[in-house]
This record gives structure tokens, sequence and C-alpha cells, in this order.
């Protein structure tokens, strides 16, 4: 797998769809997915991520904008000419055909006629071999999902699309394929574009994300990136939970930002501020509930200089395992989150107990506060529901 | 691994894409729909207006017949026959009735009760079609015989002589009286009654019995409350199917009835190819085709599964 | 009183089954009087037993000629119903057009509309017409009224099929041609040959519309109605049986071999 070839880049250039009754599924976007790539499109559902992925595969028409295959424009070439191939959801396996002859399906339409070593061996790599002569309801769910994902890689395609390959398995299976998918991926070297609405399948998957949302890209970057440095709130809220604390900028004092929320002062580094920052402006900032530690009211003064604090009171403390979440009632925000990890509990930490939360400043990020503070809330509980 | 790190095999064609967009085929479904339209247009819909020309035609055979929109004949038809125009409904809503009666308990057991024997008594049910049904019908002629086993029980028991009472059967006969024909009808219907029924009946969650079985509700109120709302689309649809060709038939009434049971199809059968009246013919048929069309839809709306079609 | 709670609980499958021997007395008895030795011209009383009739079916003149026409009928009226009803199906759940309420009340009309009526307008259009009546036009009715049925029940098998399904078949290199062989037609398969099967047998025992559309050609279920009144031949009984048993071995023949070919590859 050479990666200087450029023949599996995918480029999507204003591309754009809007149906005859008026809907706009995908606002013109461009993106470029560089052969090799495991890339993810993550996004609630109706955000545009599916219809852009048919576009793709030639199967919907895009209303503007080109689709480029390394150096060929596909844009108006019908799906069966594309060598793009996917993996839908539910995966349409062919009822009527077992499951070497869905394997051998794309293969015999393109007139190859010793199909037999092919597909047998395509079985073995997805663990099938024995089950060739089945029909695809006398499979489990992951077995299907195989089947779809071997009938796909059977035919070398350039880019191997993944409309929600798991969407329809359970937690443990879904964990497993994940781990298997990205094993094929990486084996195979082929660009995989994986469609989904399951942030934690997008994190552990992809090399990169691209977050969508109302038909557009809301953020494009490694995991890591968008989780811990998301440029607005709907990234902040979807991927994981964030929270946001409304705050004025006070000054600048060489690369942080001061601000004031509440009675409060809380520094951010600039680099880190996708906002504009003007003195008494507004930003909202934004911390992730694990990186603040939770100390008793009593013990204030135990706390290290140079961290953001705030003051608050207990509301809720759920005990689950690995750590505990508790929601702290705060002047500056209600309904705080923090997780901490239950390595040495204060006994003292429980509803109605006065607490100071600190946390460092590197690790805080502002948003600009013109936004919808709750965007991407919603849906996650929708999605986890 | 071998297979797939080889070379991609060529795909076909890797000319550039075409600027123009991709032909759909906007006329695709009128191709698709006209032959079969067509025919039904010609062989359905067109037949129904002369149909309807013709009823208000006058003429004789002999001479020709012209339009002279005489809309007497429809007055002088339903003046001459409406008893069997009345016969026809009540006939046709008897054997719909006793359609329901029987076929529900059958339809109820195979969907719930029937285990591993339901495939088999749905192939019972249905087999019979595969015989012609004049000769079934003909059956009931031996059934019913004067001197057979039914009629003698039914005799001994006098029942008959109660159903003579209510003029259902004639002095110690059933054969060729209004019960014979009713049951004749009951008879050829019932698969339509049973398979709508056994339809919507297997569509039932079981668990829907235990969930009401929990919540007090006794077998019977089970049945009225839950499962019998939940089979009225097909309740609908089988006492549709049953009552409209049950109206129009006049084989059952050939058959198995006399010249007292008559029903309006023996009278637009007669009228059509034996006296040849024409026009009186082609009212009569309209009337009944009105008639049902109007119940149809009365009944439809009244029972609020329009979306049955 | 065991008994009493027994009768009780089983009420419903008594009834049930009373109802089955209501359904399956006449054949019965068609059959037991297959082996009849009637003394008049009408079968409809015991004698006593004969194969006669059994080793003689086309003994009685005319029958198994009118058995033959009611047959090519079928076939004919069965493949055009067939052929027209999946392309209007097709048409129907595939596509968005116009007129779709009116074209939707057109193929329900005929199904819900009384034989006789169907039967009579039909008549005076082809005597309107001058049509020479018979084969041809039995055809033509026995297509007319068999369409809406094979329409109801392909349109209930291609609404029940997975749109991705045609799309998997375009992306795994399918042209339009080839989807639809490949894919569209086999799956839709059930359908189409239920729709057929009840063409056919629809067909094949019509009587009334064909009654009223026939001329002077004699379908069988023509041939019954002719010999209520002159005379049963116990043939007609043979006749009948032997489609009975035909019908019933066909359905459990085909039960048997899907039954095997599924447990043979679970």
């Amino acid at each position: 797998m050479t990666t200087t070839d450029k023949s599996g880049d995918v480029r999507l250039s204003g591309i754009g769809k809007t149906y005859a009754n008026g809907f706009t599924a995908v606002r013109p976007l461009d993106l470029t997915v560089p052969q090799g790539s495991f890339f993810a499109l993550l996004g609630a559902s109706g955000c545009g991520k599916t219809t852009t992925l048919r576009m793709i595969a030639g199967l919907e028409e895009p209303t503007s904008g080109t689709v480029h295959l390394g150096d060929q424009d596909v844009t108006h070439l019908p799906p069966y000419k594309r060598p793009v191939n996917t993996v839908f959801q539910s995966y349409a396996l062919f009822p009527h055909l077992d499951i070497f002859e869905n394997v051998a399906f794309g293969l015999r339409r393109r007139g190859i006629k010793s199909v037999k070593k092919q597909v047998e061996e395509m079985l073995d790599l997805v663990q099938l071999g024995e089950q060739a002569r089945k029909k695809p309801h006398q499979l489990s769910g992951g077995q299907q999902q195989r089947v779809a994902v071997a009938r796909a890689l059977i035919n070398h395609p350039k880019v191997l699309l993944l409309d929600e390959p798991l969407g329809a398995l359970d937690l443990k299976l879904r964990r497993q394929m994940q781990l298997e998918l990205k094993r094929i991926q990486t084996e195979v070297g082929i660009t995989f574009i994986h469609v989904t609405h399951d942030q934690e399948e997008a994190m552990t998957m992809a090399d990169t994300v691209a977050v969508m949302n109302a038909g557009r890209v809301e953020q494009l970057g490694s995991p890591t990136d968008l989780y811990e440095n998301p440029n607005t709130t709907f990234v902040a809220n979807f991927l994981g939970t964030s929270n946001l604390i409304e705050a004025e900028v006070d000054s600048k004092t060489g690369d942080d930002i001061v601000l004031k929320a509440g009675g409060g002062k809380l520094v951010l580094p600039e680099a880190r501020c996708s906002a504009p920052t003007k003195a008494g402006g507004k930003v909202l900032v934004g911390i992730r509930p694990e990186k603040i530690s939770l100390t008793h009211a009593d013990d204030a003064g135990e706390i290290p200089e140079g961290r953001n604090r705030l003051t608050g009171k207990i509301a809720d403390a759920s005990f689950i395992g690995v750590s505990t979440q508790y929601v702290i009632d705060s002047p500056v925000c209600d309904e705080l989150a923090v997780y901490v990890q239950n390595v040495e509990r204060d006994g003292r930490l429980v509803p109605g107990a006065d607490v100071v939360l600190h946390w460092s400043p590197a690790h805080t990020f502002g948003l600009d506060a013109a936004q919808d503070i709750d965007a991407g809330v919603e849906t996650v509980e929708e999605e986890a529901a | 691994m071998s297979t797939l790190t080889e070379a991609p095999p060529p795909l076909a064609p890797a000319e550039p894409a075409k600027k123009s967009p991709r032909k759909r085929g906007r006329f695709t479904p009128y191709w698709l729909l006209l032959p079969g339209l067509l025919w039904l247009v010609v062989f359905f819909a067109l037949p129904m207006i002369y149909q309807a020309s013709t009823s208000v035609q006058t003429g004789s055979l002999e001479q020709g017949y012209k339009v002279t929109w005489h809309f007497v004949t429809y007055w002088q038809a339903l003046s001459e026959y409406w008893p069997q125009f009345l016969r026809s409904v009540f006939y046709a809503a008897a054997a719909t009735i006793l359609c329901l009666l029987l076929g529900y308990p059958l339809a109820y057991t195979i969907a719930f009760r029937a285990g591993r024997w339901k495939n088999l008594i749905m192939i019972l049910v249905i087999a019979p079609f595969f015989t012609s049904f004049l000769i079934r019908t003909l059956a009931w002629k031996t059934i019913l015989a004067d001197n057979g086993p039914i009629v003698h029980t039914l005799n001994s028991l006098h029942i008959l002589d109660l159903t003579s009472f209510l003029g259902w059967t004639a002095g110690d006969r059933v054969l060729a009286t209004p019960l014979a024909v009713v049951c004749g009808l009951t008879y050829n219907f019932l698969p339509f009654m049973i398979l709508p029924l056994y339809t919507s009946l297997e569509r039932i969650d079981g668990r829907l019995h235990e969930a009401a079985g929990d919540l007090y509700a006794k077998p019977w109120t089970t049945f009225r409350k839950v499962t019998f709302p939940l089979s009225m689309p097909g309740v609908v649809s089988g006492t549709l199917l049953t009552f409209i060709p049950a109206a129009g038939d006049y084989v059952n009434a050939e058959l198995l009835g006399s010249t007292d049971t008559r029903m309006i199809g023996n009278v637009i059968q007669t009228q059509f190819l034996r006296i040849l009246d024409y026009p009186t013919a082609a009212a009569l048929s309209f009337i009944l085709m009105a008639a049902i069309l109007f119940m149809v839809t009365v009944y439809i709306r009244r029972s609020g599964t329009e979306d049955l079609v | 009183m065991p008994f009493v709670t027994w009768l009780k609980r089983h009420l419903v499958v008594i009834a049930g089954v009373l109802t089955l021997s209501y359904l399956l007395l006449p054949n019965v008895i068609v059959t037991v009087f297959s082996f009849n030795k009637p003394k008049g011209r009408f079968n409809y009383e015991w004698q006593q037993f004969s194969t006669d009739a059994w080793k003689d079916p086309c003994g009685v003149a005319d029958m198994c000629g009118s058995l033959s026409i009611s047959l090519q009928i079928a076939v004919w009226a069965t493949i055009g119903a067939t052929v027209l009803g999946t392309m209007i199906a097709f048409a129907l759940v595939r596509y968005r057009f116009r007129a779709r309420g009116a074209v939707n009340s057109l193929i329900f009309l005929p199904m819900a509309m009384p034989e006789v009526v169907m039967a009579a307008s039909l008549l005076t259009l082809f005597l309107n017409m001058g049509a020479q009546l018979g084969f041809y036009t039995i055809l033509i009715a026995h297509i007319m009224f068999c369409l809406s049925f094979v329409v109801t029940a392909v349109k209930a098998r291609v609404m029940s099929m997975d749109p991705r399904l045609e799309e998997a078949a375009r992306d795994l290199y399918a042209g339009p041609v080839q989807t639809f062989l490949r894919v569209t037609l086999p799956i839709a398969a059930p359908g189409i040959a239920a729709g057929a099967l009840l063409s056919f047998a629809l067909s094949f025992d019509d009587f009334i519309i064909t009654n009223f559309n026939a001329g002077s050609t004699v379908t069988f279920p023509m041939f019954v109605w002719g010999s209520a009144q002159r005379g049963t031949p116990v043939q007609i009984n043979v006749i009948g049986t032997a489609m009975f048993l035909v019908a019933v071995l066909f359905v459990l023949v085909s039960m048997l071999i899907t039954n095997r070919r599924n447990s043979q590859k679970a």
C-alpha cells in the first residue's frame, strides 16, 4: 500500500443536495478523504451524512458540485460504473441467494467466470467459510454484517462506503465488529468512509472524523482534536459531554485570555479559543467533566495556584464503578458535570456539600457565545435511549 | 490476504463522465401502466358506459335500438322487480352474517389454536376452490335431498316446522327454499370471509391476550375488548368480499332454489340471455351496481377503514 | 365437572372444526358420488358402488372438449393477466405519477363489482361492436377480471421489498437490466406466482361472466351448468375429485420440498 498513490482520494467539491420538495439535505460542501484513510462522517439522523455517502456511491445525484475519485470525475457515473462499494445499513443481502452467491455477485456482474477461489478466500477472511451455502436469514446479525463487508470488499473497490454498518447489532457485538473492521481496513489499506451517529464508534475507528450538522460539516479533525478542542457548541456537546459557562473577556496576558465568570476569574489559552476575543465581549468557556477535580470547601487552601476554580454545591452524585458522576450547582451554571475517578474517595463529597471545582487552564476551550449553548445536547440523549 | 492485496482488476469503463445527467425514465411508469389500464378501460369502464347508454334506449331486436333517454325503463324495472332486489339484499346479508358467525371461530382456531395443524387446515380451507364451484354446489342437492339424513333429522326434531313457520322452508323440504339458497351462498363465499379474517387475526400479538388476562379481563372480555376490535379490518373486508358477490349471484338460486327464490342476478341473466330485453336488463344491472357501490361506500365510511383498498 | 370445563376451553376449536366440516362436506359427497352408479340421468342419490366413471372419464360427449377449452383459456388468461398486472404493480409501487388515485380505483372497482354486472355490461359492449362471441371474448373477459387480483398480489410483495436490495445490486456492478433480472424479479417471484395461481383458479372456475360472453363456446363450468338441467353424468364428479386431489397433492409436495430445502441448509 503506497501512500503516494492518490487514485483512492475522494474529493467532493461544492457538493450539495436539495430535493424536489425543497428540502436541503446537504449544503454545498468541500471534503477530501485521502487514499487509505479511515474516515468517519458523524452526526445525528437527518444531518445529511447518509445523503453525502449516497452521492459518493452514485445512488443519489447531487444538485451541485462534483465528486472525484483520484483524477476521475465520477459525478454523473451510475453506481454500477463506479469503483466504489457500499456496506448498507441492515446489510441488504439478497434473500434469494445463498452466502456464496451474495459474495460472488459483484464479480459475476463484471463477467468474471471463475469466482470460487476468490469467494472462498474472502469468506475465510471474514470467518464464514462454513456458511457458504446458507441463506442470509439463517445467519446471525453479526454474521450477516460480515457477509455484507465481504460482498463489498471482494470487488477491490477504491473506496468502501459503510452506512451505519453496526447499527443493528447489540452493544457487545458492535464493539467486537468495530475492532474487526478496523483490522480489515488496516490489512487491505482501502479508503473507508464510515457513516455513523455513534460518536464513540466514530472515535474508536476513524483516523479522521467529520462532524455533520444540518447539512454542513461543523468540524473536521482527528478524534482527539475534536474532543479536546471543539470549535462549536454542537461538537462540544455531541462528542461526549461538555460544561459550557458564559464568561466575559477581561484582559489578555501573554498567550492567555483572562475571563470573568460569576465573581471569579478563569484563564483560557488564546490558541484554544475559536471565538473572537475583544475586551468586554462574551465567550463560552468549555471544560470536559473528567478534567475537573473536586475538593471539599474545607480544604480549598490545598489547591495549587494557577488553576481555574469555581465554587459550588453538590446537587447529585451517582456511583458507576470506575468513576463517580457529580452534578454541581454553581453560581455560574446550574448543572456542572464532574466525573471523578474512584481512586481515593472523599467521604465528605455527598449531595449538599460545598465544594471547589478546579482544573488546569490548558484544558479549557473557548467558543463563540453567539451560538445555541445546547446545540447537539438533545440528540445525544435521543441516541442513547 | 493475498486476494485483497493483489492489484484490483480493471473496472470496465474509465471514460470521463459525460456532462449530461443520467436519463431518468420519466415516462417509464406510463409505459408500464398503459397496456393493463387500456385493457381495463376498454373492457371494464367502457362497457359500463355502453350499459348506461343501453339502459336508456328503446327499440326492438329486429329494428335496432336508439338512445331516446327513456328513463321510464328504470322505473318499470324497479316496480316490476323490487321483490327480487330486496330478496337479493336479504339473502346476501343473511349469508354474510352466517359466514361471519361460522368463519370467525375457524379463522380464530387457525390463527391461535391450531399449532402444527395450521398449514394443513389452511390447505383444507383453500383446496375446495380447485373443484369447480358448480360441482360442489350441486353436491348440496344430495346433502339436502328430501329423503336424506339431514332433512330427516331436522324433520324428526321438528325444526323444519319452525323454519316453515318463519317462511325459510316449505313443508318438509329444504331444497327449493330460501334456506337452501342461503345455505349455498354461505358455503360458496365462506372462504372469502375466513381468509381476510385469518390474515388480520394472525397479525395480533398473542401476548396481547396474556396482557389482557393479566389486567383482569376474562376470556370473553378479552375477545370483546381486544381481539375483535383488532380484527376489524378482516371483518370489514371479509363481509365485503362475501356480500358483494352474494348479492349478484344467481347460481345458488338457480340450482338450489325455486321460482320463489329468484334473485336479481337471475332476472338480469334471463332478461339478457333469454328474453333479450337489453334495455331492461341493462337498467337492472345498473341499479344493482349503483346500489352496491352506495352500500359499500357507506359501510367503509362507517367502519372507518378507508385504507382498505 | 371436568367435561364442562373441557367443553368451555375448547368451544372455539369445536366450532372451528364444525365450520371446516361444513366446508369439506360437499367435497366428500363429490368424491363418494364419483363411485356411484345412478339409475336415472341425475347423480344425486346413492345407488351402488362402481368404478365405471373412473375407467372412462371422457365417456360423456363434449365434456373433455369443454375441459380442454377451459384449460386453454385459463392458461392464456393467466399469462395475459400476470404480465399486464405485474407491470401495473411495479408502476404503482416504484413510480410517482399523476392520476394515481384514478388508477387505484380503476383497479379496485372490478373486485368490488358483482360479476353479473361486469358480465352484462361486457356483453353490451360486444353486442354494440358486433363482436363474434366465443373463445376470444371469454379470454378478454377473464384477463380483465384477473388483472386486479394479480396487481394486488404483486403490489403487496413489491411493497414489502427493501429498495436497498436494488441499490446494493447497482452498487455491485449490475446495470438496470441485470438488476431487474437478478434481484427484483426473483424477489418479486412469490407474489407473481401467487397472482398467477389465483388467476388460473379464477379463470378456470368462472361461470357467470363466461356464461354471458361465450356465444356457442362451452367451457367446463358451462358444461356442468348445462348438465344440471339435462342430467349430471358421474364423470363430472370424477373430474371434480381429480382436481381436488391434484391441488392437495401439488400443495403438499411443494411444502415438502420447501421444508426439506430449509432443513438441509439449516
